[in-house]
């Protein structure tokens, strides 16, 4: 095999990425990375994702993660990720400190209930949900640190295009990922 | 005036006797992280942001004279860690959820995780519960940003003479309170004219029907770090901040 074939056959590095208690927006500046998106295909290819329907996360080398976690379903796909994923990362406000959802933590999640669904206004014959399919909501949102151990964490709310690029192309090189000003943003 | 000369990170650095470190260094343009301080007003040496080592010790820039000779080391790797998990536990301590806060862009703290690169908070969030106060005509407290600088109450006390603001309560309970009665900010004389209404690092004094008035791209810390804002830090004064 000469050196060009070898070059073809290099495994492409398998990416999963999920939102938990997020709101997508990280999701969308991923792929506010515009055309570069073909850039990266030829360098990754996509195991869980939105971006594929694939519901459950096998061997990967990268996992991105959105959002906090805000209820049991979120922690046990945060775990999965977590066995799964060799590099797991922590995009966005959300999953890195709880971020709009953990807004909710300085009220009580059984009162919230009540509230919205058997004393509120309007509210006739009302019953908190109680399906078993329903994940339980958590009496309060986490970021992802505190659930499981994260390598690398892209701030912002959501993070931009060029920070998520900036921040991936950096990993696959090789390189410590490192986000200067402008890119490394709270907001 | 009898003058000295110290090095910061090997660089020569004279002085005036009597200067701080962090006097000093803004003088020659040295940026020094720092928070509670504020050229205006007398250093208290209360968030250790500032923390160099001085001949060898952890001092406190801002309130740790300037000596003749003295090696300071400030721009290190080791400081810059010590300083960033000073950050993170500011951050957890409150709650800190910059995308809703006015204050985004124009805040000290968060100026300072950019510049010393805080990418997590690192340990567990307290999310405290600490009700706003929004009792004043002209006025927010936004409680869940305070990081307990005392700028405001130094400002109050010594420069607006009202004495607004205390900090109460000892250790991890240690809290702003507005001296009222009732514990409000409308039951007292604060002012759109005090110093302690323009004087808040982060986004807990807000003035009301201002918020988000400057566009994203064009607030104080968007186009330059605050490590390069040396001229604006040394100018901090009433004008400059309303
Ligand atoms: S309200 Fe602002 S100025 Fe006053 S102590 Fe808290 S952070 Fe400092
Ligand atoms: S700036 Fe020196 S201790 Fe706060």
């Amino acid at each position: 095999m000469d050196a060009m074939d070898a070059v073809a056959v290099k495994p492409k590095v398998r990416v999963a990425t999920t939102s938990l208690a997020g709101c997508f927006g990280c999701h969308m500046s991923f792929l506010d990375i515009d055309e570069r998106l073909l850039e990266l295909v030829e360098l990754v290819e996509f195991d869980r994702s939105p971006l594929t329907d694939i519901k459950h996360c096998g061997p990967c080398d990268i996992g991105l993660i959105e959002g906090g976690v805000c209820n049991s379903e979120n922690v046990h796909v945060l775990r999965e990720f977590r066995k799964n994923c060799k590099v797991l990362i922590a995009i966005g406000a959300c999953a890195i400190n709880g971020g709009l959802p953990a807004l909710r933590n300085s009220f009580d999640i059984g009162r919230c209930l009540q509230e919205v669904y058997l004393t509120g206004l309007n509210v006739e014959n009302g019953q908190v949900p109680n399906d078993p399919e329903l994940p339980l909501p958590l009496d309060q949102v986490h970021p992802i640190h505190e659930v499981v151990r994260i390598d690398y964490f892209i701030p912002g709310c959501p993070p931009s295009g060029d920070a998520i690029w900036k921040f991936l192309t950096d990993l696959l090189a090789g390189r410590t990922p490192r986000l200067g000003h402008p890119l490394l943003r709270f907001d | 005036m009898t003058t000295g000369t110290m090095l910061i990170d090997g660089v020569p650095v004279s002085f005036e006797y009597g200067q701080t470190i962090m006097e000093a260094a803004m003088a020659a343009k040295i940026f020094i992280p720092h928070l509670c301080h504020h050229p205006e007003f007398t250093p208290q040496g209360s968030c250790k942001l500032c923390t160099v080592k001085a001949s060898g010790r952890y001092v406190s820039a801002c309130t740790m004279s300037a000596k003749d000779g003295m090696e300071v080391e400030n721009n290190t790797p080791d400081l810059n860690d010590k300083r960033r998990t000073l950050l993170q536990m500011l951050f957890v301590e409150g709650n800190h959820f910059c995308p809703s806060c006015e204050k985004s862009g124009n805040c000290m703290l968060q100026a300072l995780a950019y510049e010393l690169e805080m990418l997590s908070p690192r340990f567990e969030q307290f999310f405290p519960n600490r009700p706003v106060d929004a009792s004043h005509p002209d006025f927010l407290l936004d409680f869940n940003r305070c990081i307990l600088c005392e700028l405001c109450v130094r400002a109050s006390r010594d420069v607006d003479g009202k004495n607004v603001f205390a900090l109460a309560g000892r250790g991890i309970h240690k809290h702003l309170i507005v001296n009222a009665r009732s514990g409000q900010l409308a039951d007292t004389d604060f002012s759109l004219q005090d110093r302690a209404a323009h004087v808040c690092p982060v986004g807990v004094i807000l003035e009301k029907r201002k918020g988000f008035a400057v566009p994203i791209g064009q607030r104080q810390y968007d186009e330059t770090p605050i490590g390069q804002q040396m001229d604006e830090l040394a100018a901090r004064s009433a004008k400059a901040e309303e």
